[in-house]
């Protein structure tokens, strides 16, 4: 049996959907350098973080699975930017980079994923469950396409807030009875997820109620060892699905960040305003393999290389350093400032992972606690059931 | 795949023989069909299925989308249009999205039809702990699919096992939930039955004969157990049984082992309230309540999600537990 659609080609870096015009920068580039230089520090950051996270997986420090974000950065940095602090987030699992462009620590993200106590979910839940709620972080979910409904869920709640309750739940940073604000959620998934139900529901549900929710396709070429042709039907064309729902789709070229931002930011605020969902097709792509175990039989080198070619990090940098002057010709970023930024980020990664190394592993006491709110007895496992069970023997 | 010279000499792993056993039914009965995210070109995220797509095709070893509840679904389609689908899913926590079709559709299907249609699905799932995986890469869901009226559970421990088991389970005629205890997937080599070779389901295996103490258990944790058993005191005589069937449960097996001992201890990585063990203690009371010298024993999981990997050993039962449950036992 053949496929129904001609398989369309290898992923090329060649064509985005947007148009890469000298104009379109107008947005992004009338941020602050500070900013702009804020964005490259982040993606180097992310980039630094997941190079120490593969060595100490290596090294066998950390344990589990391990999903990295390398060559994507442009995406979670561009599109959490374009947000308030506290419109909410829910992520798949490839999530260190959204934690850190969200604010967590990289302490806490290490933490996490080495098993420590210190994690930011007491290192209990590892690499695919980073979570940050003061950040308005929902997570990190392992069941592809899982957390697509309930990033729904919380833009309907916060829907409601503004049209039914009349004022704020209490979250983070939210005292009681505040205002409710207009918020818009953000729920990230691979190019794989756009195979399963949930998000198909969600979808559904978000164009019929009119929910401020933005799906954002990482568009990565893979799920796994399958190119998106192989498992996706109208790869060629995802807007096909967000119309199917009614809802607004746009393509956005996930490489160069200030580009992402431009398309992404009036869409962000349009959704916003209007209190409506929307679909991105973000096109980017993962330098290494999907997890630390991946032979990549799938792709060549080659096409990877050609990702690399126009590497966020760098074009920002030589942005940056170069083509971004002010009247008196000086870049916004030189050379020696741009050094110490690498330096600094350097510092505060291998610090990450001192902290992490030097924290206790979890007590096994934490086996049994954070189960339920109110633990009862025999509802929960208590202390009892701990190395032996609760014998009847005893 | 066909054994290489090296698996003559050491014998195969449990991965290999699920291979064999996959290859030679594919061989055997055209009606088989493989399909899973990435078990074709990839050979599968276990790399159980190596091979197979190169030699059967494309259209025998499907490669699918990301959609365990489409797998699932169109396998249950395939199995009542009277092929023998052989689904994968990557990892028991995904049996999730797909718990909707077979629970609720091949588990039901012959009885709803009242005969008319049956199911000869064989599920594969990677199952269970101690490969250093979170939560949904990591659990021991049998119980619930065994407290599904309508579905067998299989759970082997060794490769001969494995190979056997799943042979019977693809030629079953109704659905079989096959889990793999990745724990076990590469961690030892034996040699396996080579060509046809199929152990019956509802068969449990006396792995190792005593007059003391029955210690039940199944899948990876067998290994615990053998463990345990070095390091009990000579005088304990411990007869070991690896339930390798989850359901149908071997009730003879059981009920004339622990009328022969009058204690039992159940092993299990699954949470402890209403687990198999609850099950197995429960049908031991009913048959050898006048024989039993001590109260049936759990060693478990604890009621609560399986931590991340440096809490896993604490979590797993280990040799340490069922030792010192053994030994309460005994001197209850
Ligand atoms: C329900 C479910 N099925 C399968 C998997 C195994 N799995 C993890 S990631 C992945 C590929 C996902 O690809 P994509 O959504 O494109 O995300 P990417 O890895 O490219 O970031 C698969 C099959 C899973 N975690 N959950
Ligand atoms: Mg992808």
């Amino acid at each position: 049996m053949t496929q129904a659609h001609a398989p369309t080609p290898a992923p090329s870096p060649a064509k985005p959907d947007s148009p890469r015009a000298a104009s379109r920068r107008r947005m992004a580039e009338q941020l602050p350098d500070a900013t702009l230089i804020k964005w490259l520090r982040d993606m180097f950051l992310i980039r630094e973080f997941e190079n120490r996270t593969a060595q100490a997986y290596q090294q066998a420090r950390i344990g589990g699975f391990c999903h990295l974000y390398t060559g994507q950065e442009a995406v979670a940095v561009g599109t959490i930017n374009a947000l308030q602090p506290d419109d909410p987030i829910v992520h798949a699992y490839r999530d260190h980079g959204h934690a850190l462009a969200r604010g967590m620590d990289p302490r806490a993200c290490m933490a996490e994923m080495f098993g420590r106590a210190s994690g930011c979910a007491k290192g209990k839940g590892g690499s695919m469950h980073m979570f940050d709620k003061p950040h308005w972080f929902f997570g990190g979910h392992g069941i592809v396409g899982a957390q697509t409904p309930l990033g729904t869920g919380l833009a309907f709640a916060a829907k409601y807030e503004c049209e039914v309750l009349g004022k704020s739940l209490p979250n983070p940073g939210v005292l009681d009875g505040q205002p409710p604000k207009k918020k818009v959620a953000l729920a990230f998934l691979g190019d794989g997820a756009l195979n399963q139900g949930a998000l198909h529901e969600a979808m559904n549900l978000a164009g019929l109620y009119s929910i401020p929710v933005i799906y954002i396709v990482e568009n990565n070429g893979y799920s796994m060892g399958t190119a998106i042709h192989r498992g996706t039907t109208m790869a060629h064309d995802l807007m096909a699905k967000a119309r199917a729902y009614g809802i607004e789709g746009r393509v956005i070229d996930g490489f160069d960040v200030m580009e992402l931002y431009d398309h992404f930011k009036p869409l962000v605020d349009a959704c916003r305003e209007e209190q409506r969902p929307a679909f991105v097709d973000l096109k980017t792509y993962r330098y290494l393999g999907h997890s630390m175990s991946d032979p990549q039989k799938y792709r060549t080198k080659d096409e990877v290389d050609q990702f690399k070619a126009k590497d966020s990090i760098d074009c920002m940098a030589a942005y940056l350093m170069g083509e971004r002057v002010d009247a008196a010709g000086k870049p916004s970023l030189s050379q020696d400032q741009f050094q110490e930024m690498q330096e600094e980020v350097r510092a505060l990664v291998r610090d990450s992972v001192e902290f992490a190394e030097n924290s206790p592993v979890p007590d096994p006491a934490e086996l049994y606690s954070d189960v339920f709110v109110n633990p009862q007895p025999n509802l929960s496992p208590t202390a009892e059931y701990v190395k032996g069970a609760r014998n009847p023997l005893l | 795949m066909p054994r290489t010279p090296m698996m003559i000499e050491k014998g195969l792993t449990l991965v290999d023989a699920i291979n064999e056993a996959l290859y030679q039914e594919l061989e055997r009965d055209p009606r088989v069909v493989l399909l899973g995210e990435d078990v074709g070109l990839n050979g599968g995220v276990f790399r159980v299925t190596e091979g197979l797509q190169k030699v059967f095709g494309a259209d025998r070893v499907v490669d699918t989308p990301l959609a365990e509840s489409g797998i699932m679904g169109t396998a249950i389609g395939l199995a009542m249009a009277g092929m023998r689908p052989i689904p994968e899913i990557q990892f028991e926590g995904f049996l999730g999205p797909a718990y909707d079709q077979l629970c609720n559709h091949a588990a039901r299907y012959r009885t709803r039809t009242r005969g008319a249609v049956t199911i000869p699905l064989t599920v594969r799932v990677p199952w269970g702990g101690g490969i250093h995986a979170p939560e949904l890469h990591s659990d021991s869901p049998e119980a619930i699919y065994a407290h599904t009226p309508g579905l067998k559970v299989v759970c082997p421990s060794t490769p001969s096992d494995a190979k056997g088991l799943l042979l019977s389970a693809i030629r079953d005629p109704d659905p079989v939930v096959f889990f793999e205890p990745k724990r076990v997937y590469r961690s030892y080599r034996e040699q396996v039955p080579e060509g046809d070779y199929t152990i019956p389901i509802g068969q449990a295996k006396v792995v190792q004969e005593g007059s003391d103490i029955t210690v039940i258990t199944w899948g990876a944790n067998v290994f615990q157990c053998l463990e345990a058993l070095d390091k009990l005191p000579d005088d304990v005589s411990v007869e070991l049984i690896d339930l390798r069937t989850i359901y149908p449960i071997d009730t003879d097996t059981i009920i004339q082992s622990v009328q022969k001992t009058g204690r039992c201890v159940v092993v299990q990585e699954a949470p402890k309230t209403l687990g198999m063990a609850s099950e197995l203690a429960t049908i031991i009371q009913e048959h050898c309540f006048l024989y039993l010298k001590a109260p049936v024993q759990r060693v478990a999981g604890f009621d609560t999600v399986m931590p991340y990997y440096k809490l896993e050993l604490d979590y797993l039962p280990d040799a340490k537990r069922i030792v010192e449950t053994i030994g309460l036992t005994m001197a209850y």
